[in-house]
């Protein structure tokens, strides 16, 4: 059959990319359905942070998850140089969040104590005051109050990264079909069939990664992955010359100089406009970070759906119901490309189960006794 | 944001916008003209109210007739806030802009969105050299500091801006090298189906016809049908080439204007995500609008060449029309009267509408000027050339937005503003399908550049007044 | 950079006054109430900045504040388009060259010297 493969993923975003990628490294035949040129693609409106540090409060498998998938990005950045030639500009000099109070300093480092204390003290990070932050991290305001810094933490450029993972794939015989929405799935023989935009694909195993998509689909092969759209807002300021050596949480500076700016948590649907309200809030605590960008111009502000469980950690789960099926979901697809590549993939591909994935199926949310928030 | 509330904004000085403040203004809606220059006018009319005789003169009975239109906007009691830069209109008709480096909001009950025009994107090598500009650039220069090639300059392209800026180079003794213009033969030929309708507006036809037998008469350098446009140089332009009629030229000069029509502004309708449509004869992408250009986001219009390339006097009579249904809907005037005051408006613009057809065949530019070959630069902010673009479609990208992601193509400054037109067309071309098809860039806030300072505070003065509000309620004994 | 003027004010229009500014550094005599970039052609300035990413040289295109070409820093603010702001006696006008620079911070740049 033409439109047979091993491994059938929905979605072409990050978070599918890597997976095909990974899978077709394991020499899986892969083939990936992706929707057109303006879906809402959280993919498009990622940050670029590979970020860990604070991430995984009250839930430590998450922060080893996390851990685990930046200490692996140098070995993805490489592998797809070398597929490529495409370079996604990892830096992982470590990273700063800063603080514009002494309470919320103190809020802080508690925070980072507690995952510390999770992980058994194998967690490195400091908090610093004002002058130890202004030594490191010159041009920083007078209002910044102190920062904790982690050298886990650094930055990928994100539209790189997801045109390196489509040609990574390419390369390595991904078949990819643009411009169709998977519709329906269905046990078919061993496998399943997938009906899309018209077409018919095949597969013996299925891997749902169409973000917000995931909800309808995944009750398809009886998952619960109840995923909801959350808006970040993200301001992107006109190029300067270069002034920020490592990211922070709310501005760091790409490859090509811009300026990236964010963000903001909102539930407000599947809106990704933007307020002028926030837009002006995340400009304000950019210029509090770093004076000098006041002069600055924006050129572009836009809205990205995050997709986002209730407790806001990823959903990794292989039905039950429908074996050879499986979710994907997170909504930090940058960070946990690496792990969505190197241990997912091999995962579905037929491997033993990374330690501690079972914490992230979906059937926790099934918990009626519990009340989730977004951890963040 | 604290925002004003006014019955109508209108966004740009134009004909559309003056004509429609004039109507929304008499009908006794309160309205407030945002426009991003100091002087109204828009392009077209630019700097009229400044103009003295002599360039009354040499820029001709057109232009000096918006010179009353301005007077009567002047008069009409509309608020006029001059550099007043629009950086985004909401669905809920908040309207941000940014003047005297103050953000101000201001929530309209309708939008009135006047936009205008600007260039079509002339993709030829070299077009990015210093020293090549658009023939609107040189009216511009001309209308609003008198100011002209140095040199004898050449001008290329086609359309009847091209041969307007030719003939207002000749009454101001401009010398002009040589007019390389890209219409042949086969233009004349699909243009005659559209005669009857060029005869119903007889009197442009006239207007244009008497413009060129001036520039034939003066004895300009004239080629025809010219193609293989390219401009050579190293830091800056130093000469065209082409070929017509059979034989390669090459023409040094060091000022070339480039015109290939006008295309609507279309950065604000595609921003707040109305639906548009790609008009096949005008070859760009127009805003749906009913008959009073009402967009399919309840409450906001577009008059005037954003609307689809009619000119000046059609502007003028779109910008009526939609303040007349805005009073209406306001309540101001009745059903019967709106029509009645409508009638010879409609009349009016459906006959100056009259002549586009012809237009649009006889100066439809050139494929190769549209679509162009692989070493051109496409994106001029981000340098992305046409072959790179390619490349994109190549690697699966189906259209504009992912370009964006590939390869920054429309990320720069400009926001797509010169290289939109040109990469929809591209990537139909080499995905074999048709531009609507394919679509347009997301095009996202802010329209025109604000600094961070300014949103920050205005972010200060909102939490400052959200304060204030605060302490108010909570000490009402105070007071 | 200025050189035998590709632009010039209509010679009858000369009388109209004039206004003096700098263009890096140069001292210039430019039409009064033009926009800066109007000014800066007739100036006989060719080239108004380099682009960030090829470094290439580019001046005014359209005149009307779309293409962004005629960015230039004026009074010490960058990046301003110079066709959308009016000539003033004695504006500081500078070529912008690749990417605009953030504001004098003494501090920023000795500490992105040291950080290297």
């Amino acid at each position: 059959m033409t439109n047979s493969s091993d491994v059938l993923v929905i979605g072409g975003g990050l978070v599918g990319a890597a997976v095909a990628y990974g899978l077709a490294r394991e020499g899986l035949g892969v083939r990936v359905l992706d929707e057109g040129d303006d879906a809402f693609r959280a993919s498009r409106g990622n940050f670029g942070l590979v970020w860990v540090q604070g991430k995984g409060c009250g839930m430590s498998p998450y922060a080893t998850w996390t851990r685990g998938s930046a200490s692996r990005w140098p070995s993805l950045r490489d592998q797809l140089l070398s597929d490529t030639d495409i370079d996604v500009q990892l830096q992982q000099p470590g990273g700063f969040h800063f603080c514009f109070s002494e309470a919320e300093w103190r809020e802080r480092g508690a925070r980072l104590a507690a995952i510390r204390a999770d992980l058994n003290g194998d967690y490195p990070f400091e908090m610093l005051d004002h002058a130890e932050v202004k030594r490191r991290v010159p041009g920083i305001g007078p209002q910044v109050f102190g920062a904790s810094y982690s050298p886990m933490d650094g930055h990928a450029n994100p539209l790189k990264l997801l045109r390196a993972l489509h040609a990574a794939c390419r390369r390595r015989g991904v078949r990819m079909t643009a411009g169709v929405r998977a519709q329906r799935i269905e046990r078919s023989g061993s496998g399943f069939a997938v009906d899309a935009t018209g077409q018919r694909f095949h597969a013996a195993r299925v891997v749902l990664a169409a973000g917000l998509g995931n909800r309808a689909l995944a009750q398809q092969v009886g998952i619960h992955a109840p995923v909801a759209p959350n808006r970040g807002q993200v301001l992107i300021a006109e190029r300067v010359a270069h002034f920020l050596d490592y990211p922070t949480t709310y501005v760091r500076q790409t490859g090509e100089g811009t300026v990236q700016l964010g963000d903001s948590m909102e539930d407000v649907g599947f809106d990704d406009g933007v307020t002028a309200d926030v837009v002006s809030h995340i400009a304000w605590r950019g210029v509090r970070s770093f004076p000098a960008l006041a002069e600055v111009k924006l050129v572009r502000a836009w809205g990205a759906l995050r997709v986002l469980s209730p407790d806001g950690f990823p959903i990794y789960q292989e039905s039950a119901s429908c074996p050879g099926a499986y979710v994907v979901t997170c909504h930090s697809g940058v960070t946990l490309a690496a792990a969505h590549a190197l241990r997912i993939a091999p995962w579905i591909g037929g491997a033993a189960a990374p330690a501690g994935l079972e914490h992230f199926s979906g059937e926790r949310f099934l918990q009626t006794d519990k009340v989730f928030t977004h951890g963040h | 944001m604290q925002a004003d509330k006014v019955d109508v904004v209108i966004v740009g000085a134009g004909p559309a916008g003056m004509a429609a403040a004039c109507v929304a203004a008499e009908r006794g809606l309160t309205v407030t003209v945002l426009d991003e220059q100091d002087a109204p006018g828009g392009q077209i009319y630019r700097a009229v109210t400044k103009a003295n005789a002599r360039r009354l003169s040499v820029l001709g009975p057109d232009y000096a007739a918006g010179g009353e239109l301005a007077r009567a906007f002047a008069a009409c009691g509309a608020k006029h806030e001059r550099g007043a830069a629009v950086w985004q209109v909401s669905a809920a008709r908040v309207v941000d802009y940014v003047q005297g480096g103050v953000v101000k909001s201001v929530q309209a009950g309708s939008v009135i969105l006047c936009s205008g025009a600007m260039e079509r994107p002339f993709p030829v090598p070299g077009w990015t050299l210093p020293g090549v500009l658009t023939a609107g650039a040189a009216q511009i220069l001309l209308k609003t500091a008198e100011v002209v090639p140095g040199e004898p300059v050449v001008l290329a392209g086609c359309g009847p801006l091209l041969y307007l800026l030719a003939w207002q180079y000749l009454r101001a003794g401009v010398p002009i090298r040589a007019i390389v213009d890209t219409t042949e033969g086969a233009d004349y030929r699909r243009a005659m189906a559209h005669l009857p309708g060029a005869v119903k507006g007889w009197r442009q036809l006239a207007k244009g016809l008497k413009l060129m037998r001036a520039i034939r008469r003066a004895g300009v350098q004239l080629h025809q049908g010219a193609s293989d446009l390219a401009l050579e140089g190293g830091e800056a332009v130093e000469a065209i080439r082409f070929t017509a009629r059979g034989r390669a030229s090459r023409i040094p000069a060091r000022v070339v204007l480039l015109h290939q029509g006008v295309v609507p502004n279309t950065q604000i309708s595609w921003s707040l995500r109305a639906q548009h449509r790609w008009d096949d004869a005008q070859l760009c992408w127009v805003p749906v609008t009913d008959e009073w250009g009402e967009l399919d986001v309840a409450g906001i219009y577009v008059a005037g060449d954003g609307r689809g390339i009619g000119g000046a006097q059609a502007a003028e009579q779109q910008g009526r029309l939609a303040a007349l249904e805005v009073a209406h809907r306001a309540g101001r005037i009745d059903r019967a009267a709106r029509d009645s005051l409508a009638a010879p408006v409609q009349r009016a613009l459906r006959e100056t509408l009259h002549i586009r057809p012809f237009l649009d065949a006889l100066y439809r530019p050139k494929d190769a000027n549209r679509i162009p070959a692989d070493d051109v630069t496409v994106c001029r902010c981000e340098e992305v050339t046409a072959g790179e673009l390619r490349g994109f479609v190549r690697l699966g990208c189906l259209g504009p937005n992912q370009a964006k992601s590939f390869g920054r193509c429309g990320m720069g400054p400009c926001q797509g503003r010169l290289c939109g037109l040109t990469v929809t067309e591209v990537i139909a071309s080499e995905r074999g399908v048709s531009p609507a098809e394919v679509g347009y860039y997301r095009v996202r806030p802010p329209i025109k550049p604000v600094t961070l300072a300014e949103l920050a505070a205005a972010h200060e003065a909102r939490t400052a007044r959200a304060e204030a509000q605060t302490v108010e309620a909570a000490d009402p004994a105070e007071r | 950079m200025v050189t035998d003027s590709l632009f010039q004010v209509l010679p009858a229009a000369a009388e109209s006054g004039s206004v003096a500014i700098t263009f890096d550094g140069r001292p210039l005599r430019v039409p009064a109430g033009a926009s800066v970039a109007a000014a800066l052609l007739a100036a006989g300035v060719e080239r108004f900045r380099t682009t960030p990413v090829s470094g290439a040289a580019r001046a005014p295109y359209c005149m009307m504040g779309v293409c962004f070409e005629c960015l230039v820093e004026i009074d010490g603010a960058q990046s301003r388009q110079s066709c959308l702001v009016t000539v003033e006696h004695g504006m500081v006008i500078r070529s912008q060259h690749g990417m605009r620079a953030l504001a004098e911070n003494d501090a920023m740049t000795e500490g992105a010297r040291d950080a290297g």
